[in-house]
């Protein structure tokens, strides 16, 4: 699966984009979100603000409790700030 | 009396070039266009201008979904949207929204609902440019553009 980070969330992790193997029990974004933050600090800190953390799956906003099935592509980034 | 109206004109770009700011250029048997300029400011010259962030494999699509909603929403005969990112200058144009229609007040209402949706759903994120050039905060979403957002959704009944 394809993960990419937007504005401070690419500052944090220090990445712009990877491809991870994700285990079963991943199954939500909320899961992705969990595992994320387990693997170091800078993840952790990252992600420590929930509030603060928006997720589109394939291109499309999602929440916490959006399905991974079948998915080839998660971000993360802070509350839009468009227009 | 009359056929059903034809398919609203959807017209949305996004680019890193400055963009037009055209007169109206109204789309169908239109008898109101309202057009819409999102301008950077400089903050009372604190700013140089702003630098957005985008994801640009959803950006295009997210904004047509927007405008599809307003089409869907009321009887409009266009929706023309553009959005600037990459570096802009204060005083330069961020995005410009164009809505046409028959008569003014769906035209109005469509133009304020697309830009309500765009400020916290388009997928930009802005960072300041400070006067000396270098790079300030990342501009953080404001409540009041989720609040607004929020009042275009029908209330939870029950």
């Amino acid at each position: 699966m394809r993960l990419r980070y937007f504005a401070w969330l690419r500052e944090r992790t220090g990445r712009a984009e990877e491809t991870v193997e994700l285990p079963g029990e991943v199954r939500t974004v909320a899961d992705l979100v969990a595992w994320l933050t387990a693997r170091g600090p800078e993840f952790a800190h990252a992600f420590e603000n929930a509030a603060a953390v928006r997720a589109a799956v394939d291109r499309v906003h999602a929440a916490p409790d959006t399905p991974l099935d079948g998915v080839s592509e998660v971000a993360f980034f802070p509350p839009m700030t468009g227009g | 009396m009359g056929g059903a109206a034809p398919s609203p004109a959807i017209d949305v770009r996004v680019t890193d070039a400055p963009l037009d700011t055209d007169a109206a250029s109204p789309a169908g048997d239109a008898g109101a266009a309202v057009v819409f300029t999102g301008i950077c400011r400089s903050e009372n010259g604190r700013l140089r201008g702003l630098e957005l962030e985008t994801y640009p494999e959803m950006a295009r699509d997210e904004i047509v979904r927007i405008a599809a909603q307003a089409a869907a929403r009321w009887p409009l005969t266009g929706v023309r949207v553009a959005h600037r990112h990459g570096r802009i200058g204060a005083g330069e144009t961020i995005v410009v929204v164009e809505v046409s229609s028959r008569h003014r007040e769906a035209a109005f209402d469509g133009a304020r609902f697309l830009m309500d949706w765009l400020k916290t759903s388009a997928p930009f994120w802005k960072r300041e440019i400070l006067a000396d050039g270098s790079r300030g905060e990342w501009i953080a979403a404001s409540e009041a553009d989720e609040e607004a957002a929020r009042r275009w959704q029908p209330p939870d009944s029950g």
